[in-house]
């Protein structure tokens, strides 16, 4: 009996687990739910005193009407989709087997590399943009969507996660694949990388939401409208002659969030199987 | 394939893992690396395979050096103690593996364009039978279509096996194949293995550190220690003939009995209160080792010259034998002597009792460790008597 009462009933160390996390998704949400609410008012109601998540007068379809028609937004994210999705790629193309080489193989100089590895890790990237930058012209790919992508093709944090979850599939299995005939980016590619899943999801939300969100480079890098990413569509809203015009703004903002948001809901639970699926000794 | 290993040394650093092996193993035989772990046999099976590459020696299969021939094309398949299936794929995938990567080229494998290639469709039917003849073959058919991760041990354990087997290589190596199997279980599959060799009459190489099992097993067993081969020999002899104290102690269960021994005159031992005779050209005063195993012993009534004395300190019970431990003076551990149940039917605790060893069973040794082969008994002469036992 008291099995099932402690099931239903939270004790008082549950009750505080309960209100630091509702506190922290709070402190989390509320600005979002904050755009949200911001995107459907009409300017005169944004600045009003009191909150109320609903507007008095529903202002949605001109604000989004708005941020869609104002800066070319579908555009920037389909630019999003397509350098997101080469830059995912690439990495996984370039880091797998750079992983693998450094938690499998033994060659003179590993310890060395692996050490720059790390050393690039604590890199900022914003550090090399001017290096990049020049590099970029000499090359002659800015204003290119290869400017956008190249940069990050080989990504320390990719190699470092890869060769991490390398490290734990036992030598046997790389030996097994060896005697059953497959050379090494074989092995990479049926052996490594399938038993990786977990880890390979993991790097693509953080490179997918990263590069998504990325500000910084491409408003260095590319000047041409058509190539520019769903950011810079929400700076289109900022420092006009009349002042910021929030109520497309935050439609914009909320146009661009919601693919991860939609995405991350939609993948969640496959997330999960992801990661206790893949927990075959 | 006969295989030979000459003069392989493996170090890492300056830790010298193998130390000079060399080694000859006949087609078709049954040999088992047999040792301790960290005692260099699993690098030995490993430099053999090609996984790994020995220091300096040269590794021949078949006839033919295979040093720098990469591990494919030596024509061997290896069972690991892991089992080290692929998790993602179904142990029907896991099987032909193999037999894909050697029976299909690299466009044939592709997953859409080859089903066009010629010669694909045929190469793949007769990819699947094979996996599906030695799955039947080792009682897994129905699982084939399963993955590793819903199997029982020894359930992946005879996929591995399937895996090595399907593409019928001219030389099996098994890595401590059982050992992650249960008590019952290993006994089962060790029986399995052994008919699998002598259906298929190919050239197994066995890694184990479990002496049952290479006893059973083999038709020779190299014991190994240290990076050292130290004998190899057919299972009796090893047992009842071995070349080194080592040998002796590792082999055996229980261990063997070591009692310290001088030389007296007339080539007699004092060892543990008592005097053996035996045969022996060696100088008054030389240290021996003087091994007994425990089944080298029996039950006597008289003290005396040849007898052992002493206090029974525990009587262990395991159904036909006895195995008793006495306290004997001037002896640091106690002696084990396994006896015939029905022959010391009263033997308790704290009893005083008398035992007396076979002579032509006790094993000498030199301060080296070296066996020191009597003139009463040669090589011949024990194996014989362990030919009649038989």
């Amino acid at each position: 009996m008291s099995a099932a009462s402690s099931t239903t009933r939270l004790s008082a160390p549950g009750l505080l687990r309960h209100a630091v996390l509702l506190a922290t998704a709070a402190l989390v949400l509320i600005p979002f739910v904050w755009m949200v609410s911001l995107s459907i008012k009409p300017p005169g109601e944004i600045f009003r005193t009191g909150f109320s998540f609903w507007p008095h007068q529903f202002y949605g379809f001109e604000n989004y009407a708005k941020a869609m028609t104002e800066a070319p937004l579908p555009r920037y994210m389909l630019n999003g989709v397509i350098v997101c999705t080469l830059i995912v790629l690439l990495q996984i193309l370039v880091c797998a087997p750079a992983a693998y080489a450094l938690a499998k193989l033994d060659f003179p100089g590993r310890g060395l590399l692996f050490g720059m590895v790390l050393v690039a890790l604590i890199l900022p990237h914003e550090v090399l943009a001017l290096p990049l930058f020049v590099l970029g012209y000499k090359l002659g790919i800015l204003n290119t969507y290869a400017a956008l992508i190249f940069p990050y093709v080989v990504s320390p944090f990719g190699i470092f996660l890869f060769r991490q979850f390398f490290k734990t599939i036992p030598d046997d299995v790389v030996h097994a694949a060896r005697l059953d005939g497959l050379n090494e980016l074989a092995i990479v590619w049926k052996v490594m990388l399938p038993m990786a899943v977990p880890a390979i999801i993991a790097f693509a939300i953080f490179s997918v939401v990263s590069h998504w969100n990325s500000l910084f480079w491409p408003l260095i890098a590319v000047r041409d409208q058509a190539l520019m990413p769903p950011p810079l569509g929400i700076m289109a809203f900022r420092n006009e002659e009349a002042g910021n015009d929030y109520g497309p703004l935050m439609a914009a903002a909320t146009i661009v969030v919601a693919p991860l948001v939609i995405a991350f809901l939609a993948a969640q639970t496959w997330f999960v199987e992801g990661m206790t699926g893949g927990a075959v000794k | 394939m006969s295989i030979s290993l000459s003069a392989i040394t493996k170090s890492f650093g300056k830790n010298s893992v193998l130390k000079e092996i060399s080694l000859d193993i006949a087609d078709g035989e049954f040999l088992t690396l047999l040792g301790p772990s960290g005692c260099g046999k699993s690098t030995l099976l490993r430099i053999l395979a090609g996984l790994e590459l020995q220091s300096s020696g040269t590794v021949s299969i078949g006839g033919r050096t295979v040093d720098g021939v990469r591990p494919k094309r030596r024509d061997v398949a290896m069972v690991f103690q892991s089992y080290a299936l692929y998790p993602h794929m179904t142990v029907a995938e896991n099987m032909a593996l193999p037999l894909r990567m050697r029976g299909l080229n690299a466009w044939q494998r592709l997953p859409l364009v080859g089903r066009l290639l010629p010669g694909t469709r045929i190469a793949k039917r007769q990819i699947e039978e094979e996996v599906r003849r030695t799955a039947d073959a080792l009682s897994i058919g129905p699982l084939l279509d399963r993955k590793p991760g819903q199997l029982s041990g020894g359930q992946r354990q005879r996929v591995a096996l399937g895996r090595a087997m399907v593409r019928q290589p001219t030389v099996f190596l098994m890595d401590e194949p059982l050992s992650n199997l249960d008590a019952k279980l290993r006994v089962q599959m060790r029986a399995e293995i052994k008919e699998l060799h002598s259906r298929l009459g190919v050239t197994f190489v066995y890694v184990t550190h479990d002496q049952s099992e290479a006893m059973t097993l083999s038709n020779r067993v190299a014991v190994m220690l240290d990076g050292e081969l130290l004998q190899v020999a057919p299972p009796h002899e090893i047992y009842a003939d071995p070349d080194d104290r080592r040998v002796a102690e590792f082999i055996g269960s229980p261990k063997i009995n070591m009692l310290a021994g001088t030389v007296r005159e007339r080539g007699r031992i004092d060892a543990a209160g008592t005097t053996l005779s035996a045969v022996l050209d060696m100088p008054v005063g030389t240290l021996v080792a003087v091994g007994i195993r425990p089944e080298a012993f029996h039950l006597t009534h008289h003290a005396g010259a040849g007898s052992f004395a002493g206090t029974v300190r525990l009587v262990e019970h395991m159904g036909s034998d006895l195995f008793v431990h006495l306290d004997v003076r001037g002896q640091g551990e106690p002696l084990i002597a396994r006896l015939l149940a029905e022959r010391a039917p009263h033997v308790t605790i704290g009893q005083t009792l008398h035992l007396a060893a076979d002579l032509d069973r006790v094993l000498l040794f030199d301060e080296a460790g070296r066996r020191i082969r009597t003139t009463r008994e040669g090589r011949g002469a024990s194996v014989a008597r362990l030919r009649e036992m038989a």
